[in-house]
């Protein structure tokens, strides 16, 4: 291995992480969309340098459909039903941003502790992904869980994809069936998102999560 | 070329799907589901006759016909009443002519996914179909588009995709904990390989793996504490789909999580895998219980009585051994039947009544005798009381174990127990007392429910040796 090649692909999966962490603070809709949209560009580069240093050419699809799918159709998409909702200048956190700064870090700190442990064999540059990748993956899902409003699920649920993709990418000789998967499946998840945020648009006037609860039939 | 019954538990219902999505008319589409459902049944029954050889995607081994034979049946009945719970939501226009299309397409669409699931031999593929099946499940949850039905949705969207993220984690992994042993490429992700070279697998990368496929997996069984997408969606969504969900789609999520665990067994070094599906059968089984007494939604009861028997049978296969095994399987088996059988009764009550609130009815067995003995039987066999095959399952499940880990055991008969408790006082109030509520008589199918019941009886009663002995074989299987 190369010590530049190694180099540059841990630069880029390491700025994945810090792009998840950029995601994390942002208070309005449309700056988090624009911070997504980097997301995702910096996991293709990241994809295609793997497909380069790997020799797997498969793997240049991956990042095209990683760039043109999520770098700029979804984000487009994205900004148009929230300029359409009137929510582009919504703000909005359950957590404060200090804390769930906080968490991340912890988070992060957790899967290189976890990953880099169990993975004290595997060859360093898949080790060093793959606890990258579980950051982002873990990332995502706090920034799902401190959001309310549907759109910023929406996107934490996307960026915890990405991170898939980077293990994904990152583990040597993975068959294609699954990046095509990966890809495929953000796709549909894209469609029925976007079926739903017609539907809640219609129905409750607001995408705020909150506004659903009070329609569960159990707690009143 | 030669009809191979496995392409064709895939093929009739994908193309069943793209037919029954062109076709208008609800009373024919409904036929043609059924049809398209009864030919998937009977070619899954062929499977017996004809074993076709594993392939690099596809396989068929003693496991996984069981629970094809097991989806594909529960999946025709359901169709059956599916038929006629359609039939009068239409009539009473909650459902829209233009969504019953889309209805019985996905319906077709998510027999493909839980099939090809089963079916498949590739850790990515079974992946994918899993994906599938809960897409499928997701839009049809929100098919009334009330706000309800769409939070339900929602939440179950969420929760699912989050499961199947860490899941596809967990298979990536797998894979990286193979590469060394197998090589690069397809293989590393053919089952039938992976479980060859098990034993040389890095073990520490496998245990992380199994973490993340326990709580994605997890995630779609249903177990507690990830379990709250459970109840919103079989409450909110139309009740065949609630039958689908509790007899099938959990059965599927757990066939997938079974896969794993033999691979996990048989790694020497690797830890084990029984103690943590052990303590999640068991949190899930008493809190489920626990959580049936106060629930005024009669779906939403019934979901959380899923909860629990899926807990009783994650605990019996974490247990593991021949007896165990055999003792979870046949569990699966009765809960699935029992279950969907249920939830059939439950549709058409909630149609006669008008509501699925507890308080809003009562009485049943005098209003409407047939519907409300149905249910009555139904709750006795899912309580688990002789000589019903519950009873019988649970049996086994606490004896073959209780030599093991007698505290753990009494913890689960406790659960049990609570939640026969917590049936019997809700269906007190459902199928006893002054009837309340309309008292129209009830336009339902009978055949399949009872057929249901009849088979779980049946089953209590006397098991064909034949049946016993497969069911062994494949219990031997799981390790």
């Amino acid at each position: 291995m190369n010590g530049l090649t190694f180099d540059i692909a841990h630069m880029l999966a390491g700025s994945l992480v810090v792009a998840s962490f950029l995601q994390l603070y942002q208070d309005r809709l449309s700056a988090l969309i624009n911070v997504f949209a980097v997301h995702a560009m910096v996991l293709a580069l990241s994809v295609a340098w793997q497909a380069y240093i790997q020799d797997a050419p498969h793997l240049y699809i991956t990042a095209v459909i990683a760039l043109a799918f999520k770098a700029i159709i979804i984000p487009v998409a994205l900004r148009r039903i929230v300029v359409r909702l009137g929510i582009h200048r919504e703000i909005e956190n359950v957590v404060g941003v200090g804390l769930a700064m906080l968490f991340g870090i912890g988070l992060v700190a957790l899967s290189m502790v976890v990953m880099l442990r169990v993975t004290a064999e595997a060859d360093p540059l898949a080790r060093e992904d793959l606890a990258f990748a579980l950051s982002v993956v873990l990332l995502g899902l706090l920034l799902m869980v401190t959001r309310r409003n549907a759109v910023s699920q929406v996107i934490g649920f996307m960026s915890l994809e990405n991170g898939l993709v980077l293990a994904a990418a990152g583990a040597k000789g993975m068959p294609l069936v699954v990046e095509i998967s990966v890809a495929f499946s953000v796709l549909i998840a894209f469609i029925v998102i976007g079926i739903f945020l017609f539907r809640i648009r219609e129905r409750f006037d607001t995408v705020d999560i909150q506004a659903m609860d009070r329609f569960r039939g159990e707690r009143r | 070329m030669m009809f191979d019954p496995l392409n064709g538990v895939l093929l009739i219902p994908a193309l069943a799907a793209c037919l029954l999505a062109v076709l208008p008319g609800y009373r024919l589409t409904a036929r043609l589901n059924m049809l398209a459902a009864f030919l998937t049944f009977a070619t899954a029954v062929s499977l017996f006759v004809v074993e076709p050889a594993p392939g690099l995607y596809l396989l068929v081994d003693d496991l996984n016909k069981v629970f094809i034979v097991l989806t594909t049946f529960v999946a025709f009945s359901t169709s059956v009443f599916s038929a006629s719970y359609i039939d009068h939501e239409i009539e009473i226009g909650r459902l829209k002519l233009s969504y019953v299309r889309f209805y019985h397409a996905m319906y077709q669409v998510l027999m493909f996914a839980m099939n090809l699931a089963l079916v498949a031999n590739n850790i990515g593929l079974m992946w994918v179909a899993i994906e599938i099946a809960t897409l499928t499940t997701v839009l049809m949850v929100g098919i009334y588009r009330t706000h309800e039905a769409l939070e339900a949705a929602w939440k179950y969207f969420i929760l699912g995709s989050v499961g199947i993220a860490l899941a596809l984690f967990g298979t990536i992994l797998i894979y990286m904990a193979a590469r060394p042993a197998i090589g690069e490429g397809l293989n590393a992700m053919v089952w039938t390989v992976l479980i060859m070279h098990a034993p040389k697998f890095d073990p520490a990368l496998l245990n992380v793996a199994f973490v993340f496929l326990l709580l994605g997996y997890g995630t779609k069984v249903g177990l507690a504490p990830l379990h709250a997408w459970l109840p919103d969606a079989h409450a909110e969504g139309p009740t065949p789909i609630s039958a689908v969900l509790s007899g099938l789609l959990l059965n599927v999520a757990l066939y997938a999580l079974l896969r794993f665990k033999m691979i996990l067994a048989l790694n020497p070094i690797a830890l084990a895998p029984g103690p943590l599906m052990v303590t999640m059968g068991v949190v899930s089984c008493v809190f489920a219980a626990f959580m049936l007494y106060r629930r005024r939604d009669i779906k939403r009861m019934f979901a959380y009585s899923s909860i629990e028997h899926m807990g009783i049978i994650v605990f019996a296969f974490g247990m593991g051994g021949p007896l165990a095994n055999f003792a979870g399987l046949l569990h699966m088996t009765m809960h699935s039947l029992t279950k969907s059988a249920i939830f059939f009764a439950v549709g058409h009550i909630a149609q006669v009544k008008g509501t699925q609130k507890i308080a809003d009815m009562g009485g049943l067995t005098v209003t409407h005798p047939v519907l409300g003995w149905g249910l009555v039987l139904g709750v006795v066999a899912i309580a688990g009381l002789p000589p019903l095959g519950i009873f019988m399952s649970e049996f086994l499940v606490i004896s073959s174990t209780f030599s093991r880990a007698p505290w753990l055991v009494m913890i689960l008969v406790f659960g049990i127990l609570v939640a026969l408790g917590g049936l019997f006082m809700q269906l007190n109030r459902i199928a006893f007392g002054e009837p309340r509520g309309p008292a129209e008589p009830a336009q339902a199918s009978y055949v399949p429910m009872f057929t249901h019941l009849a088979i779980v009886l049946i089953a209590g009663i006397y098991m064909p040796p034949s049946l016993v002995a497969g069911f062994q074989t494949v219990a031997k299987l799981l390790g």
